[in-house]
């Protein structure tokens, strides 16, 4: 349907983009009122019809000939009418964008697997290139840069963990776990693993699914009884489930409620005893002060890198690791790209090439080990920018600096009456503090500490019912003890 | 100067840093940053504060590099300056898997607005609302552009989203105690992950072969799928751009022995408002957000698979959902029957955020213009390519595909012995990216896999073209010369690329040094 339009409204057009056109082509009138995509360029009528023309369609639809009328989406699609141009999109999700309250303005005491750490503008400046941003698989040659990046993330996380072996990332901490999992059993031929019932329940959730079969579990998990006084493992209760049917124990160090698992050493060689792997769940940022996995005993290291460098973003900073000792064993299972340095043409250059390709599902589909993708790469080029900035001093003061800052509020925050540290276990950065004695809800608790611009502990009575009403609390060393001080008078306050 | 008005090439050359390996550039002392320390009030009452460590205190701090701040970021500017982004070149060379180009204001937005950048997930909904809106908003979106019933924004990539729907077809069959089904089918010009992830979710898969016209085989399909198929997971088009017009007699033939149909629209380019997974008779889909929808792919993520269900499979979905009361969007954590999770909290939000404003953007006609735009470009590349000595095309002759071609070097590798991987190393002496051949195994020879989308230009197409053309004349007058390339990049040719003895591997720098007895 054409109509008539006044001149005021085709200038409008004109400039906003839209302009007409009446292009004869194989007897039918082109696009009239068109709008042309800045990032679309060929949406330009005239090139559009040059091209039909070179493709010998005499309309778009021509194109679409296989795909039979019954199929065809007839329709136009009912979604909201476009806001073009860029000044007002922009300004539409600003909008969107500033509803939300962030914890730049707030105070975060959250953290459980997502924790606020400070990120050097290196890391942001890196991880904007749009050399960077916007590639994909492109081979070692032109993205050089890309896998050498890469292959210092894995040498710089191995060595952070004191490991040797690392592929490139996985989605998150969640599926590190997973596939470790998964690995051990492999490497070992079993398929039982054991978790202590103190894990994350996040972690949980995603284990149990991946672990799952059709018709049964492909691989049975067992929980392992924690200590409710001090939030260690209950070693008894391991020495009982514990058998030569085990394919893995898997402990979290720190453990998700904050705890540091001080009998490490003693159930890794419980583990080895029975021939089985160990699996220890670690936050990196707590390997400047902590000993890595590896130095008591863990076959498997793993974890979210989120606190390296990388911002919050809502969960979408998250990236797995996985680390093992240089053993074919290991290696042979991992089931993402792993980038190998090696020699090229040129004397002593340095180049890359695939790992083992083969291992993967890109190289053997369904016989590759799991499944491999698109997962964290930015991500872990940023880790290894960070690591490099932090070097070992780094490393070691921002792990004493997060141990003090922890534990002056955690010191602090049980003082006030009816407020207790749950645990007297030693702790990184998280602990979990129990407010049934002040008797008010985390969750009422947690609201009226927003009236201060405080964003309390998660509330983790729902997950742990056995400890009342408890809510795990992060601090890091962004948080100042005035931020601290703060905190401790609001929650005086709220609990008068 | 600039580019050569007949020929349309380059005098290119990339950066050639000649970069260390950063472990290599160590100098004692040196920082690169220094951290907060803990104030004197909390020293004086904490103390060091290491001590409660004991055995587990770190004895010898990380072997990382010492190095001051300017040398590392010139050192990640430089392996910057050597990877070749969408952003800097005519990225038309990941068929399959083309980038479209991701507008800056979202980068601007996703990277440094604290409404973004500085949420905490675990934050009470009351403080995330402008966030979960565009969740709930962008789920009504996609269900209006696939036809199913419900969204979800959880898995970390593509292969991960099929993964996710994988496990909701064994909940339901679970669900209906239905134990027999132990089998996935698939296809072998489908993505890999179509395989794989049903493997890994427990199942034993079953890859059809194309026929002579590159079809899967339906009669081999009727014969595979029996009461003890679980779901059939698939892509149309398939990695070829061939378009199966009989995919609704594939998705009834499962339908009829109680299996279900899930659709890998990784990259849906060419269909956005032309078809639909729902009226091919799919019970779930899944797109790569990331691909269709304009998040930028940063060197393998982040990214997202967001995939889609039909009503009766909505509760088995993962946790949370987000949710809309008329006034106020919120969390749903309590579904008895959801799969758990794949993913930790709910997914990506930039990434969310990206599609969101992309879509509101384009709106119903912009999308369509999309899809348009893609399927005129391949075609236009395909004539093109096809005139190209040594190239041939399998399958469908006489077809229009949409948005990719896969092609081959065939002829090319018979008449001069240079083969793909000898072509695709000499891309990028041009400044173009190197080609995506194919994934594995090659069913197509010497294959490689051209995808324009809507990104490019004509004269961006025409000049890839010309690229292509001048390499297939270097391998019929100097094959040599093409073979040993590349020339004009970070790196020259690297002698044995697959690396698979054990002597070789060498995947960190410590086992580097090991293997090389290096200091």
């Amino acid at each position: 349907m054409r109509r008539e339009r006044s001149l005021s409204s085709r200038f409008i057009d004109f400039i906003s983009g839209r302009y007409q056109i009446n292009n004869e082509i194989g007897g039918k009138v082109m696009d009239e009122n068109k709008i042309v995509y800045p990032y679309i360029p060929n949406s330009v009528p005239e090139i559009k019809a040059q091209m039909l023309k070179e493709v010998e369609a005499s309309e778009i639809m021509d194109l679409y000939i296989e795909i039979p009328e019954h199929l065809k989406y007839k329709r136009k699609l009912n979604i909201p009418e476009p806001i073009s141009d860029e000044y007002s999109i922009r300004r539409h999700i600003e909008s969107l964008l500033n509803k939300n309250k962030n914890c730049s303005e707030y105070l975060n005491f959250m953290g459980a697997s997502c924790a606020q750490h400070f990120v050097p503008a290196v890391c942001d400046e890196i991880n904007g290139r749009g050399e960077f941003l916007t590639a994909y698989v492109g081979e070692s040659y032109a993205d050089h840069g890309k896998w050498q990046a890469l292959f210092e993330y894995g040498s710089l996380m191995g060595e952070l963990l004191d490991m040797d072996i690392l592929s490139c990332p996985l989605y998150d901490g969640t599926q590190a776990a997973a596939t470790s999992l998964r690995m051990a059993c492999r490497c070992t031929g079993r398929k039982e693993v054991l978790l202590p019932k103190s894990i994350n329940q996040e972690v949980l959730m995603v284990v149990r699914n991946y672990l799952q079969g059709p018709t049964k579990p492909q691989v049975d998990i067992q929980m392992i009884d924690f200590d409710t006084k001090t939030g260690l493992l209950d070693i008894k209760d391991l020495k009982k489930k514990i058998s030569s049917k085990t394919a893995s124990v898997f402990i979290e160090n720190p453990g998700y409620l904050g705890c540091i698992e001080t009998q490490a050493e003693e159930i890794g060689k419980i583990t080895h005893k029975n021939g089985a792997e160990f699996i220890v769940y670690t936050d990196p940022i707590s390997l400047g002060m902590i000993a890595p996995p590896s130095q008591y005993g863990a076959t498997f290291a793993c974890g979210d890198f989120h606190p390296l460098g990388i911002h919050m973003q809502c969960g979408g900073g998250q990236g797995g690791f996985i680390a093992t000792h240089d053993d074919m064993k290991y290696i042979a299972e991992f089931k993402d790209l792993m980038f190998g340095l090696t020699e090229t043409l040129e004397e002593g250059e340095y180049g890359f090439g695939e790992v083992l390709f083969d291992r993967t599902s890109y190289g053997s589909r369904e016989k590759g080990k799991e499944f491999t993708g698109t997962s964290t790469g930015l991500w872990a080029i940023t880790v290894a920018v960070y690591l490099s900035l932090m070097g070992p001093k780094g490393m070691v003061e921002i792990g004493q600096t997060i141990m003090q800052k922890a534990q002056y509020a955690a010191r602090q925050i049980s003082k006030i009456e009816g407020v207790n540290l749950l645990f007297n276990t030693p702790f990184f950065k998280e602990f979990v503090i129990n407010f049934s004695m002040a008797g008010k809800s985390v969750r009422k608790i947690n609201k009226a500490l927003l009236e201060y611009k405080i964003f309390g502990g998660k509330d983790i009575s729902d997950e742990f019912p056995q400890f009342g009403q408890s809510a795990l609390y992060c601090v890091t060393e962004i948080v100042t003890k005035e931020d601290i001080d703060k905190l401790v008078n609001a929650l005086r306050e709220i609990n008068k | 100067m600039g580019r050569d008005k007949n020929t349309l090439l380059r005098k290119f050359h990339q950066a050639r840093w000649d970069e260390e390996i950063i472990l290599e550039m160590s100098v004692p002392g040196e920082r690169g940053i220094l951290v907060p320390r803990a104030e004197e009030g909390i020293r004086a009452e904490i103390g060091e504060g290491v001590s409660v460590l004991g055995n587990l205190r770190r004895k010898v701090p990380p072997a990382l590099p010492e190095v001051n701040q300017m040398r590392i970021n010139r050192h990640y500017m430089r392996l910057s300056q050597e990877t070749l982004g969408t952003d800097v070149n005519i990225d038309i060379s990941q068929g399959t898997c083309t980038m479209k180009y991701s507008p800056k204001f979202q980068e601007h937005l996703a990277a440094r607005h604290p409404g973004m950048t500085e949420i905490h997930p675990l934050q009470d909904e009351d403080t995330i609302q402008g966030i979960l809106e565009m969740y709930y908003k962008l789920e009504q979106f996609l269900k209006e552009i696939s036809g199913m019933d419900y969204f979800c924004f959880q898995p970390g990539g593509g292969a991960h989203g099929v993964f996710t729907n994988v496990s909701i077809v064994r909940a339901y069959h679970k669900s209906r105690g239905d134990k027999e089904r132990t089998e996935a089918i698939t296809t072998m010009f489908s993505h890999p992950c179509d395989a794989a992830t049903p493997r890994t979710a427990g199942y034993k898969v079953v890859t059809l072969m194309p026929d002579e016209n590159g079809y899967p085989d339906l009669q081999a399909m009727k014969a595979a799928l029996s009461e003890r198929t679980a779901g059939i997971f698939i892509t149309n088009p398939e990695d070829t751009g061939i378009y199966n017009p009989r995919i609704d007699e594939y998705v009834k033939a499962a339908h009829d022995v109680g299996a279900l149909c899930s659709y890998d629209q990784a990259n849906a380019n060419g269909m956005l408002g032309i078809a639909r997974a729902i009226e091919a008779g799919f019970d779930l889909c899944q797109f790569n957000i990331h691909k269709t929808f304009s998040a930028p792919h940063g060197c393998m993520g982040p990214a997202m698979g967001a995939h889609g269900v039909k009503a009766e499979l909505a509760k088995f979905l993962p946790v949370p959902r987000v949710e809309f009361d008329g006034k106020r969007y919120y969390l749903d954590y309590n579904r008895p029957e959801s799969i758990g999770r794949v993913r930790s909290f709910y997914g990506n939000a930039p990434i969310v955020m990206r599609a969101y404003a992309w879509i509101m953007q384009h709106g119903a006609e912009g999308l369509r213009e999309v899809a348009e735009c893609s399927v005129l470009n391949n075609n236009y590349i395909e004539k093109k390519i096809r005139e190209v000595p040594g190239v041939v095309v399998r399958y469908a002759k006489g077809k229009r595909r949409l948005e990719q071609v896969r092609y081959s070097w065939e002829k090319l590798k018979e008449d001069t012995g240079v083969g793909t991987e000898d072509v695709m190393r000499r891309m990028g002496d041009f400044g173009l990216q190197h080609y995506w051949t194919s994934h594995h195994p090659w069913v197509v020879p010497e294959p490689f896999t051209l995808e324009p989308c809507e990104s490019y230009s004509k004269d961006d197409i025409d000049e890839y073209v010309a690229v292509i053309r001048q390499i297939s004349k270097e391998a019929y007058e100097d094959p040599e010369f093409v073979k040993n390339s590349p020339y004009n990049l970070p790196v020259h040719k690297v002698l044995a690329p697959s690396i698979d003895e054990t002597e070789r591997i060498a995947v960190t720098w410590r086992q580097y040094k090991k293997k090389k007895g290096v200091k």
